[in-house]
């Protein structure tokens, strides 16, 4: 937990450099280039996303933020692979996307962790697919159980740990392929405040240490502003980016602070009108069914 | 906690040993004909006289070890268990790899499916007379019935548990770079152990029904042979006995099956008992 003791610390650090790894490379890693996802739907279409132009720097952490069906996990499942745009194109390192890969790892908000593996196991998958030695693979998965204080759990399988403990197994079999991606789609979002918070510090230490692009959708506003370099706002139906703005505050990011609450105001404005948008379209589809 | 399995106990044996207590006595008094219901003291000691070697201990005919399961019911039972495992592994052999092509091609589901559903209901036992023109008499068609009944249990199951993986397993594999080979091989078919595990259960529940009939129409030993020529000889004492050791024998199998279910499937949710 980082809990400055100044209430104005975040605004005086403000000077200083934004803690975060250094881009290394061609800046633009991931690059989303018109992008329109349309979905069949009983009676018609839904546009999940429209027009969707975005450009992500290497070891940028980037927030998708908006309110439910504002298309953020669609433009995340389309970048990871799963799902293809209707129209446009996205590239990471330059290279179309056109099917899931190790190259860009993804952590579910449900885990995913395979029961029927113990933690270890989750987290060697990845590398006995790639086709490392044993020896390596040993070596690898002990370093992410140290790194994710997984190490007196190597054994157990997922039903016999917390939420927080199952993501971070998600994490480290993520890790484990040293993906220059990392796509996350709302991780947190099953999780109680404190132990949401404790996975937040790790991962921005991670962030620190690896230099991953991250991508990190979300709908709580806190989490996007305590996380992001950058935060891109969608709208409802059609999923357009209604903002995309960087927050200049310092890391470790004090959710107290002055500075993180006014841009907490300016975000809530933004994504409760998209929400008041998704309500009145959810109401009408009730009472029109 | 004693005094509370203490209670427990005594609570479940009350009404067991109150029926018995009164079919003795109904037995002893005279009220029943002995040949149409034998008392419970007599069908004991014929289950003992049943389970007990024919002949006096001779180290000339054999080890003690011999002698000890030379009694006419350990054959029996062992020649049921031999059929029921053997009819099961065919069974079930075929059933696993035809119910995962089943359940991961739709093709071969649209193929298959329909005539899986029509010989479905019909009962193993209707298969009989069929079994007897084809094998004769024998383990065979013995076999042959017990695999029909062992069969379509585990194949609907496999099917079911394919057809149920949850897509975010599959997701979460592709995105580590699996093939769908290894996707098939490390995730749908773990992913689908506890429906085929279940189904395993229920077939060689099913095959343990099969070869009671199939033994008292086609071989001429086994436990459901041994109550069938029982009662040609009016030995109704036999007749129950036997019928006892079968459920005791249904039960060890089951049990046994279960104990191993809970082994595989110990990073299964729910599955605590």
């Amino acid at each position: 937990m980082s809990v400055q003791p100044h209430p104005i610390a975040a605004v005086t650090e403000r000077a200083m450099p934004v803690s975060g790894p250094v881009a290394s490379g061609a800046p633009s890693h991931i690059v989303v280039t018109g992008v329109d996802k349309v979905f069949a739907v009983p009676g018609g279409e839904v546009v999940a996303l429209k027009d969707i132009d975005l450009t992500i720097n290497r070891g940028e952490f980037v927030c998708l933020l908006g309110p439910s069906g504002c298309g953020k996990s669609t433009l995340l499942n389309a970048i990871a692979g799963f799902s293809h745009p209707t129209r446009g194109g996205i590239t990471v390192e330059g290279r179309a996307v056109a099917e899931p890969g190790p190259d860009r790892g993804m952590v579910f908000q449900e885990y995913a962790l395979f029961p029927w593996m113990t933690v270890a196991q989750n987290i060697a998958f990845g590398l006995e697919i790639k086709g490392m030695a044993r020896a390596a693979i040993e070596k690898r998965v002990a370093e992410l159980l140290d790194m994710l204080k997984l190490a007196e759990f190597r054994d157990r399988f997922p039903k016999d740990l917390s939420g927080g403990m199952r993501q971070r197994v998600a994490i480290a079999r993520v890790l484990a392929l040293d993906s220059p991606v990392m796509l996350m789609d709302e991780p947190f979002g099953a999780l109680d405040a404190l132990t949401r918070r404790s996975l937040q510090d790790e991962l921005l230490r991670i962030w620190a240490a690896t230099g991953k692009t991250i991508v990190f959708v979300t709908h709580s506003i806190e989490e996007s502003i305590y996380l992001a370099d950058r935060i891109v706002v969608l709208t409802y139906r059609p999923g357009t980016i209604k903002r995309d703005l960087r927050v200049e505050l310092p890391r470790p990011r004090d959710s107290a602070s002055a500075a993180f609450n006014a841009l907490k105001r300016d975000l809530s404005a933004l994504v409760t009108a998209e929400q008041h948008r998704f309500e009145q379209v959810e109401m009408k589809g009730l009472t029109t069914d | 906690m004693q005094t509370s399995r203490l209670r427990a106990l005594a609570e479940g044996l009350a009404v067991p040993l109150g029926i018995l207590a009164i079919w003795q006595i109904a037995c002893s008094a005279g009220l029943v004909n002995p040949m149409v219901l034998p008392s419970p003291a007599a069908v004991a000691v014929r289950w003992w006289a049943y389970l007990a070697p024919l002949e006096a201990y001779d180290p000339a005919q054999g080890s003690w070890f011999a002698w000890l399961f030379s009694g006419e019911m350990l054959h029996d039972a062992l020649a049921s268990l031999y059929r029921v495992v053997v009819g099961f592994v065919v069974g079930a052999g075929l059933a696993l790899p035809l119910g995962l092509f089943m359940g991961s091609s739709d093709v071969i589901y649209r193929h298959v499916n329909p005539l899986m559903q029509v010989l479905r209901p019909i009962p193993p036992i209707a298969y009989i007379p069929l079994s007897i023109l084809w094998f004769g008499l024998g383990n065979a068609p013995a076999v042959f019935l017990i695999a029909i009944g062992a069969f379509f249990p585990v194949l609907m199951n496999t099917i079911a548990g394919v057809r149920h993986v949850d897509g975010i397993y599959i997701r979460a594999a592709r995105s580590l770079g699996a093939s769908r080979m290894t996707i098939f091989r490390r995730v749908i078919l773990p992913a689908a152990t506890p429906y085929i595990l279940s189904g395993a259960r229920i077939g060689i529940g099913t095959a343990f029904i099969v070869v009671i009939v199939a033994e008292m129409i086609a071989v001429n030993n086994g436990l459901g042979f041994r109550i069938l020529e029982a009662r040609e000889y009016f030995w109704s004492d036999k007749i129950i006995a036997g019928m006892l050791t079968i459920g005791a024998l249904g039960l060890l199998i089951d049990m046994a099956v279960s104990r191993l279910n809970s082994h595989l499937l110990r990073w299964h949710r729910g599955l605590e008992s």
